[in-house]
């Protein structure tokens, strides 16, 4: 018997999709050609963030999405749902202006922001450089293991019916006239009343698979882990060029410190971003890059050990948001990818919006900003 | 001879000019390559992380050779090997945390004394050695319990006897000269307990003769536990292990052929110590950073592949030693003086298709053949097998660092879905920790794959260390001859 739905993908975004889907009475496959959370699912930090986005589409994903994550820690949890909040910082005068500014107009978009002057900063962060101009507090700023995420997520919907396949590839699509009716494997055929593409940063193949371009493309990023410390730093503690540099669209290298600690005591440091392709490279520059700025940021980190890196490649499209929603030139076929670096934060919005959109319902928000044949 | 760490090093803060080899590793293997490419001329450098040549095989107090003489085997090679290698610049002290291409071959990173230094060279020799492989048991992480090879670092390399009632046990012949060792220096050895059954030995004379000198130092180790009334037991393991601050005993068992125990076999040994061995793990984090081709050996390690020059995947980059293979010191020379040769011939050749056919002497390729044999018939001899998983309980501990049991382990598995050793180990944190699965990382491989044994893509899993050696952030951030930031 054909499945509901066939999810490509068992990293964060499919396992969302296809809990939610499961949730809604749907029958549920998931394919992956590697293991579960394989991809960038199991290269970031697990950032669930509202304060890094300027009030507009993906700020209102964000804060749908930051709202199912708290209940999905609590509803099926064991994945180190950590509200811990994050602090915005500047180094100068107008940078802090800047940022209040943008945390005003977020405020209006429904974001708790608090503005935090230089002077009250260690009340909040002991460790931060002293000579830092102030910054702002996002209390709804929220972080996840995001590997752990994805796998209890997954085991979660398989609990209430879903398979998952992992090691299996998708190598084509079954048609009907013009109607996407499964998926075509390296272990055989899957009949599906629907297809979802969660490939995230190989998104882009398989939508060549069906015939369709959606521009997904690779955005390389190193982060650096410490020893394991006691708990240093508080917060998710970044420096305003950050969002600048999300935004960006330039392909040469651009970092920013972005520290924060992590239950089990490591310190993870980013974030940088690189169009190089799947170059997997270590980049002793990035590394050198990321490692001044913590220390700039966190003075005390200075005579910390790094005991590890790795790097990842974030799914992201010329315009910077995702794509959510079916696709008009492949009916049948769904596109939830293209997440850049925020793919762990919106990937609860996302699979519930799919859901809905697959089950008839009307979708919690509007998906129009998302959809995938906007690009021209 | 001179062994002191500022002999041969260059004065810190200067560009250092592009070496023809550069040989990481100062153990046996390294310093036959150091030795064998100073011989054709070439302009080395020899990186290594201890404070002086020898590695973990010679072993010694600082400056102090004499003092453990009797605890060494082949001195004679060792002082042969570093006059050989005393004419290659020497850092000593410095950790290479990482190695990457460079425009004119390849850049060595090292750490010494907080500072970051690059080290530049045509053509890289590595010889990173191995450490202990070690397999989790009930209360392995007591005080007291010890690596085979951590016991006898601490014996050759500080003269301290590890405890006064010791039980020595795992698998291979290691364990000949650490229980010798700890007998010849006052400890009492309650036991040898070899989990196989080397007899098989005999049948494999073949593999062997060859190498007869293998032979008598074994019977060597052999005459001294004899002298010294140390009992050695084979089919038997050290299952678990007893105490509530530090050890006070272990449990020894009987094994059947898949080393599950006999029941009723256990008997309690009390003991302050144990030294515990099961073979060796090759330290690739190096090749791999460089992205050299991998195989699976005889002994389930994963290994690098190397050509007869030892030219492994990469152009420009030779690997000498453990890593291509533990096979113990002799081979270990042997592949590094190939090496050495080989790579100093590539760096220097006007030929860029060099003559590798005339650079290794066919004695040398013969001698290597016949140190490979032995050392696959020793693995032959010497497996482990994959019951030592029945002896652990689901909260026995297999990550120390992270404190992850082997319970959590087939959760991961079983529950979350991971079908491989990385995915395994990220779900459950075993090998996330201080030691980055250099302790746990073989085990944590075995008990994810359950009843089958890992293949080369999860012992890869668990063998990538992009960072080699840990280095701080400010080291990392203001490497040497770099405008200072804070």
């Amino acid at each position: 018997m054909p499945a509901d739905v066939v999810v490509i993908g068992a990293g964060v975004v499919g396992a969302a999709t296809a809990w939610y889907a499961t949730r809604a009475g749907l029958s549920v496959t998931v394919v992956d050609r590697g293991p579960v959370a394989g991809g960038t699912t199991g290269a970031g930090e697990g950032n669930i963030l509202v304060s890094d986005k300027p009030p507009g589409a993906e700020l209102d994903l964000a804060m749908l999405s930051s709202r199912l994550w708290r209940e999905l820690g609590t509803e099926v949890g064991g994945f180190e749902y950590d509200a811990k909040g994050g602090l915005v910082v500047a180094s100068a005068a107008d940078g802090v202006a800047a940022l209040s500014g943008l945390a005003a107009e977020q405020a209006k978009a429904g974001v708790d922001t608090v503005v935090v002057p230089a002077g009250d900063l260690a009340e909040h962060e002991p460790h931060l450089n002293p000579e830092l101009a102030g910054g702002v507090l996002y209390p709804q700023d929220a972080q996840v293991q995001p590997m752990l995420a994805a796998a209890r997520l997954l085991r979660s919907a398989r609990r209430s019916g879903a398979t998952v396949h992992t090691g299996v590839e998708v190598t084509g699509f079954l048609r009907s006239g013009g109607q996407v009716t499964g998926v075509r494997t390296s272990t055989g055929d899957l009949p599906a009343g629907a297809v979802v593409n969660a490939a995230g940063t190989w998104g882009g193949e398989i939508a060549s698979l069906a015939g369709v371009e959606v521009p997904v493309l690779p955005r390389r990023g190193f982060i650096l882990v410490t020893e394991p410390l006691p708990r240093l730093i508080r917060h998710k503690v970044y420096a305003a060029e950050y969002v600048s540099d999300v935004a960006s669209d330039d392909a040469a290298l651009q970092t920013s410190p972005v520290v924060e600690g992590t239950r089990a005591g490591t310190v993870l440091i980013g974030a940088s971003r690189e169009r190089v392709g799947y170059d997997r490279t270590l980049s002793v520059r990035v590394l050198r890059a990321l490692a001044a700025q913590a220390v700039e940021l966190f003075p005390v980190l200075a005579g910390v050990q790094v005991i590890r890196a790795y790097r990842g490649f974030r799914p992201y499209c010329p315009d910077h948001l995702p794509v959510i929603g079916p696709d008009p030139r492949a009916p049948g076929l769904f596109h939830a990818c293209g997440h850049e670096g925020a793919g762990i934060g919106l990937a609860a919005a996302t699979g519930l919006l799919i859901a809905e959109l697959i089950d008839g319902q009307q979708p919690s928000l509007d998906v129009a900003p998302f959809r995938p044949e906007r690009f021209r | 001879m001179v062994t002191s760490p500022s002999d041969g090093t260059p004065p810190a803060g200067r560009a250092m000019e592009t070496y023809d080899v550069a040989v990481v590793g100062g153990g046996p293997a390294g310093l036959a390559a150091a030795s064998a490419a100073l011989a054709t001329g070439a302009r080395v450098v020899l990186v290594d992380a201890g404070r002086q040549p020898g590695g973990q095989y010679w072993r010694h107090p600082i400056g102090d050779l004499g003092a453990v003489a009797d605890l060494h085997h082949d001195l004679a090679t060792f002082r042969r090997l570093v006059a050989g290698a005393s004419a290659a610049v020497r850092l000593f002290g410095h950790q290479a945390w990482t190695v990457e291409p460079a425009e004119r071959g390849f850049l060595v990173r090292a750490v010494a004394d907080g500072m970051e230094r690059a080290v530049p060279a045509r053509v890289l020799v590595l010889a990173p050695g191995g450490y202990d492989r070690q397999v989790p048991f009930r209360g392995w992480d007591l005080p007291g319990v010890y690596t085979a090879g951590g016991a006898q670092a601490l014996l050759k390399g500080h003269q301290v006897v590890a405890g006064r009632r010791v039980v020595v046990g795992g698998t291979g012949p290691f364990l000949l000269p650490v229980a010798a060792g700890l007998a010849v220096r006052g400890a009492s050895v309650a036991g040898v307990f070899e989990a196989n059954a080397p007899a098989g030995w005999l049948r494999r004379a073949g593999s062997v003769l060859p190498v007869a000198g293998k032979l008598t130092e074994g019977a060597g180790y052999a005459a001294a536990l004899a002298r010294h009334r140390v009992p050695y037991r084979s089919r038997r393991a050290i299952v678990a292990a007893h105490g509530a601050e530090s050890l006070t005993a272990v449990t020894v068992a009987r094994l059947d052929a898949r080393w599950r125990v006999l029941p009723g076999s256990e008997r309690i040994v009390e003991c302050d110590t144990a030294a515990v061995g099961w073979g060796f793990t090759p330290q690739l984090e190096l090749p791999l950073a460089l992205g050299c081709a991998t195989r699976v050996d005889v002994d389930g390690s994963l290994v690098v592949a190397v050509d007869d020059l030892q030219r492994t995947s990469v152009p420009g980059v030779y690997v000498a030693g453990e890593a291509c293979g533990i096979g113990g010191a002799p081979l270990a020379v042997a592949e590094g003086e190939i090496a050495g040769r080989a790579a100093a011939n590539a760096a220097t050749a006007a030929n860029a298709a060099g003559q590798p056919a005339v650079v290794v002497p066919s004695r040398l390729r013969r001698r290597r053949r016949a140190l490979r044999r032995f050392a696959a018939a020793m693995h032959e001899v010497h497996p482990v097998r994959d019951g030592w998983q029945t002896w652990l309980g689901e909260d026995t501990l297999v990550c120390r660092c992270e404190e992850v049991t082997a319970g959590e382990v087939r959760a991961a598995v079983d529950e979350l879905g991971a079908t491989d050793a990385r995915t395994a180990k990220l779900l459950s944190r075993a090998g996330m920790g201080w030691c980055q699965g250099r302790v746990c990382g073989y085990a944590t491989a075995c008990v994810a794959a359950g009843s089958g044994r890992p293949v080369e893509a999860d012992l890869r899993g668990v063998a990538e260390r992009p960072i080699a050696a840990p280095i701080t952030l400010s080291a990392l951030a203001n490497p040497e001859g770099a405008p200072r930031q804070q």
